[in-house]
């Protein structure tokens, strides 16, 4: 049998382990777990995990969702190709 | 200079809410376009093999995807008035100029200007951690809706769903309907999240349904052979024996979140809101939201059935109109209204109730 994973951002393989780690060494906003694990940055652009760190970082700072940091969501919402964006201009 | 598309209306997402708010719309005059992800429009309801609930006026007794049937023929009375291009997604908001962005398929990218906007795009399907979900044979209960009633594709054997709420129970029955074996319903509450009657249809064909249970592993090395459910106590604790349950599908139906990115985009004002599963944009009771060329309607404002999405497409089509200079016949509106409160009438619509009221503004100033 292979190796258990937890998986809980699918674009960037990143596991609950990883996270949970990175929770407890003091990056409980958002932004920063995204810089350092890329987390909402592939192709879902967090559709998948993003619910899942919050309640994550919510359960370890005792601070409620509704006052976490959620992130700057940018466009584009889902991946465009670059010779989309590059044609006619 | 690239392609701009020009409409009155755009009303992005053409499932329940958003196919109500542009027949809405459209009925009044108002020349609407609707951008649809999907191949096809009708969102949830052509997956929906089973009769609605709920009130009349939003065709109880009907099947879903017939219901979807009956508003496309509506749209298509009124002729040009409104064009719906599918397998088109709104790809951003800029609002510093005011333009979306659409793309169809992978390979045809413009521009979208509208005077006004209503945002109806649903929810998408909430997952919860546990080892091995990353097995081939995990699906989101959604997943398994759109293989089996839209493709007819049965997605395997033998099937543990998670969760009884009545996305869950509803497709337990629609799998043993496919010939597909379902081996327990296991949900970490304490009672059954569904309607009565969903869950007495599956008990009643001796599927399990246990309570206060929890997934805590899926097996299996290449693909699902097996998951591992425990019993849980009234503080979500894991505390009984873990079981094994062979099966080679787990479904999940965990329940959904509303998507918003593009009220994010937009810069509406936004809160989360347990009841409503997630973050949603504030409103007033047109719909609008803080953003004054924005409305929303459905799921995306907040998680419900889609009777009340049917009708917020309709108050938000309705609004959306108005602002746009047609003569609209206030009484259509309080009736519309009235339609809401029914369906949210009683100890069903408590939760929602007690949600919307943290949200809804009592007016923007102008």
């Amino acid at each position: 049998m292979s190796e258990k994973v937890n998986i809980i951002c699918r674009c960037e393989e990143i596991q609950i382990e990883e996270i949970r780690h990175w929770i407890n060494k003091g990056y409980t906003n958002l932004e920063e777990l995204k810089r350092i694990l890329r987390i909402t940055m592939g192709p879902c652009q967090g559709r998948g995990c993003r619910d899942i760190i919050l309640r994550e970082i919510s359960m370890a700072t005792g601070k409620p969702i509704s006052e976490l940091n959620t992130g700057v969501i940018r466009p584009p919402v889902k991946p465009i190709k670059f010779s989309l964006l590059a044609e006619d201009n | 200079m690239r392609k701009t598309l020009e409409t009155e209306l755009l009303v992005i997402g053409g499932g329940a809410a958003g196919l109500c708010a542009a027949a809405e719309a459209a009925g009044a005059g108002v020349k609407t376009t609707v951008i649809e992800s999907d191949l096809h429009p009708g969102g949830q309801l052509v997956k929906q093999t089973h009769k609605f609930f709920g009130s009349k006026d939003e065709y109880a007794g009907t099947r879903g995807y017939k219901i979807s049937d009956i508003l496309l023929d509506e749209i298509k009375g009124l002729g040009d008035k409104v064009e719906i291009k599918t397998n088109t997604t709104v790809t951003a908001y800029y609002p510093e100029e005011g333009i979306y962005t659409a793309m169809k398929g992978e390979d045809e990218y413009y521009r979208i200007k509208a005077k006004k906007t209503i945002v109806a795009t649903g929810a998408q399907e909430r997952l919860i951690p546990f080892p091995n979900n990353d097995l081939p044979g995990v699906y989101g209960a959604g997943a398994v809706q759109t293989l089996m009633n839209v493709y007819g594709v049965v997605p395997g054997k033998k099937v543990v769903m998670v969760g009884a709420g009545n996305i869950g129970l509803i497709v337990s029955y629609q799998l043993t309907q496919a010939g597909v074996e379902v081996a327990a319903v296991v949900e970490a509450m304490p009672r059954v999240g569904g309607y009565w009657v969903h869950a007495a249809k599956i008990r009643r064909l001796g599927i399990p349904i246990l309570l206060q249970h929890t997934i805590t592993e899926a097996l299996g090395d290449q693909t699902i052979t097996g998951a591992v459910i425990q019993p849980l106590n009234d503080k979500f604790e894991r505390v009984g024996e873990p079981q094994k349950i062979d099966c080679d599908v787990i479904c999940m139906a965990v329940g959904l979140t509303p998507t918003t990115e593009l009220f994010w985009q937009a810069g509406c004002k936004m809160l989360f809101v347990p009841q409503l599963c997630g973050h949603v944009p504030f409103r007033d009771n047109t719909m609008r939201t803080s953003n004054p060329d924005i409305w929303v309607a459905g799921d995306a404002s907040g998680i419900e059935e889609a009777s009340a999405a049917m009708v917020e497409g309709r108050i938000a089509g309705f609004s959306a109109a108005k602002a746009l200079g047609k003569n609209m016949e206030q009484t259509k509106f309080d009736e519309y209204w009235k339609r809401l409160e029914h369906l949210r009438a009683g100890e069903v619509g408590e939760k929602i109730r007690g949600g919307i009221c943290q949200v809804l503004s009592a007016g923007w100033e102008a």
